[in-house]
């Protein structure tokens, strides 16, 4: 399963690359086993366990996206709202015609990332600051256009149909397992994307764009993908959220189009940790308990959310979870290298301490 | 003739526009920041005013120079302290503390003043008169009033960069950071000076716009950022006169919208901005060369 | 051709204006300077030569602040001036016009010299005293620099740094991008500016030139310095092989920068 690259030094002598973990069947396993566990949690947990669950797993799906586009990208983005409002819609339409809204989640999520084409020709040319704007903007001019066709709500929502009549326990089961599928799916997204060729060459952007274009690395293929896988993941937990309100409302408080959804993932992702794949399960564990300790309607959780967000960005750039992995150097998904000098081989490498292998950690903003 | 009245409208509208977005104009061209909370400063503004008056019961023009003062002191402050430190860690981070301070201000005010909209009681029955110009042409003197008031502003940030030492300085700090420290700038005060001017010009902005229409917390970014934006865009960086351009188009641009249908205002005026985003991406993909 | 300046004779004795001790600076993982000393003493022209690389702007960049190093110091007049920011460095005396120029594009001429002269400290040099130096700016004030030639953006930048009235005029690489004449006219000013009270340091990849106005002499290669003296003290083939850092042994073909006629360029391959 190690990826070995060749590479000659000056003198002749061969460096190798490897995966920075041995086992990462040992990560594999553990995975599963965790969803296995997760998955059976509406057998013996209580309900109300469940619903804050059912938000967490929306977020953590949020989050992943987010930090694909930002950590990986380096696109901020400020509008991710549009595609978790247009995902609720996406799920609200086939579900007006009939069909079950849980069938229809993949609906939502592929015509989120379809959606994502036209609105990357859109913005895709544009430098940071400019393009976080764009985002904005995109949200903003989407909400009104969505607003304006009465037959799906116009400005106050719909119900959503097809979920009358179920058994509560049960309807919250199949939310939960719903979000579930959503959040290991858009992790798994993110980390499939990572492991690939793919990974390295977002890397290579983040760290310098021109030298990335200029070596040759498809740099535009790579962030349109990164746009629309992102845009898919947001939409099919708009898709979930709109199950889990039972209804799709545009605006306000919790409204799908509200920029309270983007500030959540973005200050889950930051206070998690930007630019590492476990990041975002920490900033969403983060998320949860803030929102559950001074109450979701309450606008504190956000101000504190957001005053966190900001220092964690000026002081601790690489998140709660940089902080950990540097006192612990562990990596729950491996998607470094580690470079070994000649004559160094694993053992040696266990048994001394600081050795001259550097780890080149791919899966880390520098 | 409801499109003359609804051009002549865009474009006294568009001083206002202008008003928003000078700020946000300087900011980005000096120390090369994206505000993303610069609409809810405006916001901010309006509060601070509706605050003052009724804290101290001043007769609302004595109100104005206060409040333009405390943003204008809030701004070199900002800078200084968050802004300072989030330029020096890069781009990505600027736009997440700009971004965080949106949310928090935006809640902040949500917090202490509720979801309700305010109104900047201005005591004049001035303000809300009109004046008609031939049989249907009615213009409301509030609107010719902050149209004047972005000229004067204009006037002034114009003379104020090219005649004055901290707007050489300013100028000097933008084309070159280096060669400015070179000849003895401490290129942190004067970035410090240019947040202070941007957000007292912000202050205005807000305190007209309070005068307008309501305003309530979630304002900043629902319309000011995005108006201000759109201005700066379409009008193009780096001139002052062009967010004067740049507001009257858009204001136009959302009156006509807003004659073809009543609830196409905003549309419009969305579908401009993005359609200049792609037709003249040049414009704003090229970066200010870094000497 | 301009006549040579008659360089000024070194006073060896009282305390330098200007010390650098064992400076160390690394760009990054790179190491540009391994331990460079140098005394510069009032009223004297000290140059630094060296190929492209040997380290020479990174070491006047450091000294005017821009350049953290990792190691050594940088005393000026008698104070500790190694972690002072460049600013205040200016403020202090120690003025740096610097490589390729870096004028204020949009600003015009008499505005870029007002610049300067912000943060000046007391002294002779006023915006009028430079139009006297170089008269060909008074009718052009109120231009952008940027339609300018190489030598007028040139005299810019110098009029710039001396408005400040500096005590330690630094100059990156005056020669780049100029023709030979027109640096010669830049260099014919030297005697009106070190006239003023003020001393020099400048860094120079045409060796010629150097020798020509300076009072004492360093010469960098890769971050090192290979030699060190009176331009009188030093023979051409010293200075070779101190620049190119290798034995005398050059092709006939290949002129040594030294031998190079004053009205041809540099002799850099």
């Amino acid at each position: 399963m190690s990826a070995m690259a060749d590479t000659t030094l000056r003198s002749g002598e061969k460096l190798r690359v490897t995966r920075s973990r041995r086992n990462v069947a040992w990560t594999g396993i553990g995975a599963v086993l965790i969803v296995v566990i997760l998955a059976a949690f509406p057998y013996y947990v209580k309900s109300g366990v469940l619903v804050i669950m059912i938000q967490g797993l929306i977020v953590l799906a949020l989050a992943s996206m987010w930090n694909l586009l930002a950590g990986y990208a380096g696109l901020v983005s400020v509008g991710q709202q549009a595609f978790f409002g247009l995902g609720a819609y996406f799920l609200l339409i086939p579900a007006m015609h009939g069909l079950s809204p849980f069938a229809a989640l993949p609906i939502a999520a592929i015509g989120g990332g379809v959606a994502g084409f036209p609105l990357w020709w859109l913005v895709s040319r544009l430098r940071t600051g400019y393009f976080a704007i764009a985002t904005w903007v995109m949200a903003a001019a989407i909400l009104q256009l969505i607003e304006r066709f009465q037959s799906i709500g116009g400005g106050s929502g719909l119900p959503l149909p097809g979920l009358v009549g179920y058994n509560p326990a049960v309807l919250t089961a199949d939310t939960y397992w719903a979000a579930l599928a959503v959040a290991v799916l858009a992790m798994a997204a993110v980390y499939v994307l990572l492991r690939s060729r793919l990974g390295l060459v977002l890397t290579a952007i983040r760290d310098d764009e021109r030298a990335a274009r200029s070596s040759g690395a498809r740099v535009g293929v790579a962030r349109l993908l990164v746009f629309v896988v992102a845009a898919a993941g947001c939409a099919a937990a708009g898709g979930v959220e709109a199950i889990d309100q039972l209804q799709v409302t545009p605006v306000g408080g919790g409204g799908v189009f509200s920029v309270q959804w983007t500030a959540i993932m973005a200050f889950a992702v930051i206070i998690g940790g930007l630019g590492t794949i476990e990041g975002p399960i920490v900033g969403t564990i983060v998320y949860i308990v803030l929102q559950q300790t001074l109450q979701s309607h309450n606008a504190w959780y956000l101000i504190i959310l957001g005053l966190v967000a900001i220092g964690i960005a000026l002081f601790a750039r690489r998140g709660l979870w940089g902080l950990l992995d540097e006192k612990l150097n562990i990596r729950l998904f491996p998607v470094g290298y580690y470079l070994w000098t000649p004559g160094q081989s694993r053992r040696r490498r266990r048994n001394g301490s600081v050795s001259a292998g550097t780890d080149v950690k791919a899966g880390s903003a520098s | 003739m409801a499109w003359v009245n609804a051009v002549i409208q865009g474009i006294l509208t568009g001083g206002l526009y202008a008003l928003f977005a000078c700020g946000l104009s300087l900011m980005f061209g000096v120390m090369k920041v994206v505000n993303l909370a610069h609409g809810d400063l405006a916001t901010v503004a309006g509060y601070v005013g509706v605050g003052v008056i009724a804290a101290t019961n001043v007769p609302f023009l004595w109100s104005v120079p206060i409040v333009v003062a405390i943003m204008a002191v809030l701004g070199y402050v900002l800078q200084r302290s968050l802004l300072q430190a989030a330029i020096s860690r890069g781009e990505l981070i600027t736009l997440i503390v700009t971004f965080g301070l949106s949310i928090v201000i935006e809640n902040g005010l949500l917090q202490f003043f509720t979801a309700n909209t305010r109104g900047i009681g201005t005591g004049s029955s001035l303000i809300s008169a009109s004046f008609s110009i031939g049989s249907q042409i009615t213009i409301a003197w509030l609107d010719v009033v902050i149209f004047g008031l972005a000229i004067v502003v204009l006037l002034g940030l114009q003379y104020f960069l090219s005649g004055s030492k901290y707007g050489r300085l300013i100028r000097a700090v933008a084309d070159d950071r280096e060669a400015a420290q070179l000849s003895g700038a401490d290129y942190r005060h004067v970035f410090g000076i240019a947040a202070g001017v941007a957000f007292a010009t912000v202050a205005l902005a807000g305190i007209s716009y309070g005068m307008t229409t309501v305003i309530d917390p979630t304002s900043g970014t629902d319309t000011i950022l995005l108006f201000a934006f759109a201005a700066v865009v379409i009008g193009g960086l780096g001139s002052l006169w062009g967010t004067l351009i740049g507001g009257i188009v858009l204001g136009v641009a959302q009156q006509i919208g807003a004659q073809i249908n009543i609830s196409d205002e905003l549309l419009a005026g969305y579908i401009v901005f993005l359609a200049v985003l792609v037709i003249r991406p040049q414009g704003l993909t090229a970066r200010r060369s870094e000497s | 051709m301009s006549e040579a300046v008659a360089p000024q004779r070194r006073v060896d004795s009282g305390t330098p204006l200007l010390e650098v001790h064992d400076l160390v600076v690394h760009h990054g993982q790179l190491r540009a300077l391994s331990g460079i000393s140098l005394r510069v003493y009032p009223g004297e022209v000290y140059a630094i030569i060296g190929a492209n690389g040997a380290g020479k702007s990174t070491l006047l960049r450091t000294i005017a602040g821009l350049h953290r190093p990792s190691g050594g110091s940088i005393v000026y007049d008698g104070k500790n001036v190694t972690g002072v920011r460049p600013d205040k460095r200016a403020t202090a005396g120690i003025v740096m016009v610097p490589e390729g120029r870096r004028l204020f594009a949009s600003l015009t001429l008499e505005e870029n010299l007002k610049v300067g002269a912000t943060y000046a400290r007391p002294g002779p040099w006023t915006i009028g005293q430079v139009y006297d130096l170089f008269p060909w700016m008074k009718e052009r004030r109120n231009q952008r620099t940027a339609q300018m030639s190489g030598g007028e953006q040139q005299s810019v930048a110098i009029g710039r740094a001396l408005v400040a009235n500096p005590r330690v005029l630094l100059l990156d690489e005056l020669s780049l991008g100029l023709a030979p004449v027109i640096l010669q006219r830049i260099y014919g000013m030297l005697p009106r500016i070190l006239a003023s009270g003020v001393t020099v340091l400048l860094v120079e990849q045409d060796v010629s030139q150097a020798m020509r106005v300076a009072t004492h002499l360093q010469c960098l290669l890769e971050g090192r310095t290979t030699l060190e003296g009176r331009p009188s003290d030093v023979t051409a083939e010293e200075v070779e092989a101190a620049y190119f850092g290798m034995g005398s042994s050059t092709s006939a073909d290949a002129k040594s920068p030294v031998r190079s006629a004053p009205d041809v360029e540099g002799g850099e391959a």
